[in-house]
């Protein structure tokens, strides 16, 4: 299964996301934002990191670089298109995914990791994960999900709410919301389910030893699925 | 009684982040974009009704807190 992560300038999470892809069997490609085409492949990913050092808002110099064009039409034919972090903020800005990601409600940034509750399996990222919470980890200043009322219903309608923020039991609350994103919100699909932004890192939570495995159950149920 | 500032850096001062804009709406087809330059804008709402006294006010605000002077204009308008 062929695999390309898009790097802009101030992406740092580009190689972490190139190994965790080639530990689970993919063949990554490292594509560069000037880049006029991208490889053929069964998953573009957009990594975490501060793409154009966050100049105007946070991705929305990224979503309107070269590359981008490419990355739209693969989301619109149906390709699945992965953004984490910046990746995600990216996604919102090029207008594949609805809201935006605003400053973090106490104004800091946050570096622990967190609990997530799946909230869909009806998809190819989540199918065929046993759990229905996960450890991983997150990183951000800016991940206060944000959206309007009428997309917020259409969010939840369509059941295209991916991950929220709980604690260990699941529970969703004021206390387990580390940025105040609105409802708890962590990660979102398209309409299509094709397209998934997501504050936390899974590729973080690859190994035992390091950190933890939650992020392994990802990869692998996604590589099952391309096979 | 509610004061608008707009701060913005000195002429001559790097402003990167409005190169960067600039760049990307040259990149998007607004090729004849020359230059950006970046700045603030506050909305200073105050308990004053006289509108000398409140801008006298914000102008200290301007030079203690809002605006760096080394390298920033303040403009109450």
């Amino acid at each position: 299964m062929n695999s390309s992560v898009i790097i802009f300038p101030g992406s740092n999470c580009d190689r972490d996301m190139d190994v965790a892809l080639n530990k689970f069997g993919f063949k990554n490609k490292m594509v560069w934002h000037n880049d006029q085409s991208i490889p053929r492949s069964d998953l573009i990913v957009l990594p975490g990191g501060f793409s154009y050092g966050d100049y105007l808002r946070c991705g929305s110099i990224a979503s309107k670089s070269k590359i981008i064009r490419s990355v739209i039409d693969f989301a619109n034919s149906g390709g699945l298109v992965l953004g984490i972090c910046n990746g995600f903020q990216i996604l919102t800005e090029t207008g594949l995914l609805p809201g935006i990601l605003q400053q973090n409600k106490y104004l800091d940034f946050i570096c622990k990791n967190v609990f997530v509750k799946v909230k869909d399996k009806k998809n190819k990222y989540f199918n065929n994960i046993k759990k229905d919470i996960l450890e991983l980890h997150i990183a951000h200043n800016e991940g206060n999900f944000f959206c309007t009322e009428e997309e917020l219903k259409t969010l939840e309608d369509n059941n295209q709410i991916a991950v929220t923020y709980c604690n260990s039991e699941g529970l969703e609350n004021e206390d387990n919301n580390p940025n105040g994103a609105i409802n708890n919100i962590a990660g979102i699909f398209n309409k299509n389910k094709n397209v998934l932004g997501m504050m936390p890192h899974p590729e973080r939570m690859i190994d035992k030893y390091l950190s933890g495995e939650d992020g392994s159950l990802f990869f692998e149920n996604l590589l099952g699925n391309l096979k | 009684m509610k004061i608008k500032v707009i701060v913005t850096l000195k002429n001559g001062v790097l402003d990167p982040q409005g190169k960067a804009i600039q760049q990307t709406l040259n990149g998007m087809s607004f090729s004849n974009v020359e230059e950006i330059r970046q700045g603030k804008y506050f909305e200073v709402s105050l308990n004053e009704n006289n509108e000398t006294k409140a801008k006298a006010q914000v102008e200290e605000m301007c030079k203690k807190l809002l605006a760096n002077l080394v390298i920033e204009d303040y403009k109450i308008i």
